[in-house]
């Protein structure tokens, strides 16, 4: 008997429209949603996404709020259901529950001057929000993006990353810690680049998204820089098997991620010995 | 408020009649214990029971439990899957009413789940009160759920050859109305209730040496106590405290396949916060590496953040995770030492009513 009583782990069907490969272990999915609706998502937020009969996982939503119509995730081939994306052809159906989880704070953003410091994949979550900005440039001071990857070739987002640099109002530095024989840029972890730059630490908000390892070097940074901890954004990594504050995988401390985060300041995260 | 009163003699026609109009769910002996299961025959019920092996939660949060059910081809179709039965669970005790109270809010507050709460509606729970401990490891009574302030639809107290009998919702006065077996109790059968009442609480001696709204705040500076470290040398991980428990909630989500690979489901099951792989993210790293972290999470959760999000302590005292726990790690010698080695660094005593 088919049931009318809504559920809450029932996703709705997307479709994949373009994969491109990124890097070796990274596709890009651009999807859209079989009812023709906007995901409606603010950057920063997650979605569950469900490859019927393997299972289901959160991803981050790459794509900014402000390109409308389809969105992207960016996915590492790391699991069962990341092999299985992998697996998939334009055309293939998945699932999608969400948007869920709380996104960047761009409202508190407007007017001040970004330093952005995404580390590996973190790119992947911030992209959403450096190209929201970017599309919206004009609300925002200076911007500033110091982007790690461990070598070049795990650079993600080549065609981005080179636009950013062009562009007269953003200042791009990028560094690899392994160099390949092709390398002329920055070598050394995500923190050598902080000395390049100089920040009006009154008017600076700060968004890192990395690997917890990275966040308690580039904070101690960005504290050193004199950037309040209430003006430090990160965005933590999580098993939300869920999404709506039930299931109890990616709760830290008295916190539900998928409810409260995926994004804290780092006054908030001071209180939570398990975020980091 | 009038109570009412079913004898004992009267109480197989009455539970016979409920049998009738719904599934009834009480205590049965298994193996020399007590659980919990759907019951044809009433001779078959041990209102006597002391306490059941696992609490009735599965009714509403079933170990494993379909969520959605699916066909793959040119397209996918996918249909959720909500399976309910009208059903009542006969002799609850406080603890697990209590238990089955914060489960409520813990799946209705902010979104509704609705697998859980349309089980949950079509239920009726008739509560059994206890005269005893259950054994010498309940500390019901220090978790404030030895009594009951809502959450059942009838309540019963055994007074010799009666069961007392309150209402606790509409819904209870109307089942009561129903099935015949109930009278007015009398002044004599209330004298007794009043005496049984009475006796009972100074047999409840197993406790907490403070107050159950105290452990926010005891946790709240005991976050650094070297007994988790302790603890954790000593606790296997094996996740049985967790599968007894009857307000764990924790679950994971998987899929199934058919072995056609056209049809599937996707269903929860019943996890465990003190496995490594809990909070385990899919780059490797966990965030609670340490079995000492696991512990001191299910405690602080128990203890502190259930209570914070929903007012309710996370804990019922029904002794549960003690009786089941291979190295005998006991929430009353937890908190007791973490009470007595945090008042030096300004845990304010306070005198603790017995």
């Amino acid at each position: 008997m088919a049931d009318q009583i809504s559920s809450l782990y029932q996703p709705t069907l997307a479709e994949m429209v373009k994969i491109e490969q990124l890097t070796e272990r990274e596709k890009l999915f651009t999807l859209h949603l079989k009812d023709g609706r906007d995901l409606g998502h603010r950057a920063g937020q997650f979605v569950e996404v469900s490859v019927f009969g393997v299972g289901e996982a959160p991803f981050s939503v790459t794509s900014s709020p402000t390109r409308n119509g389809t969105f992207e995730l960016c996915v590492r081939e790391v699991g069962d259901v990341t092999r299985a994306l992998h697996r998939m052809k334009p055309g293939s159906i998945v699932g999608i529950r969400g948007p869920f989880g709380n996104g960047f704070p761009i409202e508190e953003m407007r007017g001040r001057d970004l330093l952005f410091v995404p580390g590996g994949l973190g790119l992947a979550p911030l992209r959403s929000l450096i190209n929201q900005v970017l599309d919206e440039r004009e609300s925002f001071g200076r911007v500033i993006i110091l982007y790690g990857a461990r070598n070049p070739s795990e650079l993600l987002f080549k065609d981005e990353l080179a636009q950013w640099e062009a562009r007269d109002d953003v200042e791009f530095h990028v560094t690899v810690d392994q160099p390949d024989e092709n390398w002329t840029g920055n070598v050394g972890v995500i923190t050598t680049l902080f000395p390049k730059i100089t920040v009006n630490p009154h008017n600076t908000v700060a968004v890192t998204v990395g690997p917890p390892i990275m966040y308690r070097f580039v904070v101690k940074e960005l504290l050193s820089k004199g950037i309040q901890d209430g003006r430090i954004f990160l965005s933590l990594e999580r098993r939300m098997k869920c999404g709506v504050g039930k299931c109890g995988h990616c709760q830290i401390n008295n916190v539900y991620v998928c409810q409260k985060g995926p994004v804290f300041s780092y006054t908030q995260l001071k209180e939570l010995p398990e975020a980091i | 408020m009038s109570f009412k009163a079913i004898d004992k003699k009267d109480m197989s026609s009455f539970v016979a009649s409920l049998m009738d109009e719904m599934e009834v769910v009480g205590p049965v002996a298994k193996d020399g214990k007590f659980v919990f299961s759907p019951v044809k025959d009433y001779a078959q019920l041990r209102l006597d029971y002391n306490i059941t092996l696992l609490s009735p939660k599965e009714y509403f949060l079933p170990p494993e439990e379909t969520l959605l059910r699916y066909k793959l081809g040119e397209t996918v179709q996918s249909e959720p899957v909500i399976e309910t039965k009208p059903r009542v669970i006969l002799g609850m005790h406080p603890c697990d009413i209590n238990a089955t109270w914060l489960l409520d809010l813990a799946f209705s507050t902010d979104n509704l789940d609705t697998n859980y709460m349309e089980k949950r509606k079509k239920a009726l729970i008739i509560g059994l009160d206890c005269n005893q401990p259950c054994d010498e490891h309940s500390f019901c009574k220090s978790m404030g759920s030895l009594t009951v302030e809502s959450g059942y639809d009838l309540f019963l107290t055994d007074i010799g050859d009666t069961y007392i009998v309150e209402y606790g919702s509409p819904a209870g006065m109307e089942l009561l109305a129903r099935h015949k077996g109930a009278r007015e109790a009398t002044e004599a059968d209330m004298a007794r209730f009043r005496a049984i009442q009475d006796a009972k609480w100074p047999k409840f001696t197993y406790k907490l040496e403070m107050s159950v709204s105290d452990l926010p705040n005891l946790l709240a500076i005991s976050y650094d106590n070297p007994l988790w470290e302790e603890l954790g040398e000593k606790c296997l991980a094996c996740g049985s405290c967790n599968l007894v428990c009857p307000t764990c909630y924790c679950f994971d989500v998987m899929d199934r396949l058919e072995l056609n690979l056209k049809e599937g489901e996707r269903v929860r099951r019943w996890d465990s916060c003190q496995l490594p792989m809990f909070a385990t993210v899919a780059g490797g790293e966990n965030f609670r590496k340490s079995r000492a972290d696991r512990l001191r999470h299910r405690f602080f959760r128990k203890g502190k953040y259930l209570m914070e999000m929903f007012g309710k302590v996370g804990c019922v005292g029904c002794g549960r995770c003690v009786r089941a726990c291979l190295v005998d790690i006991d929430p009353v010698e937890v908190y007791n030492t973490l009470k007595r080695t945090c008042a030096p660094r300004g845990w304010a005593e306070r005198d603790v009513a017995a």
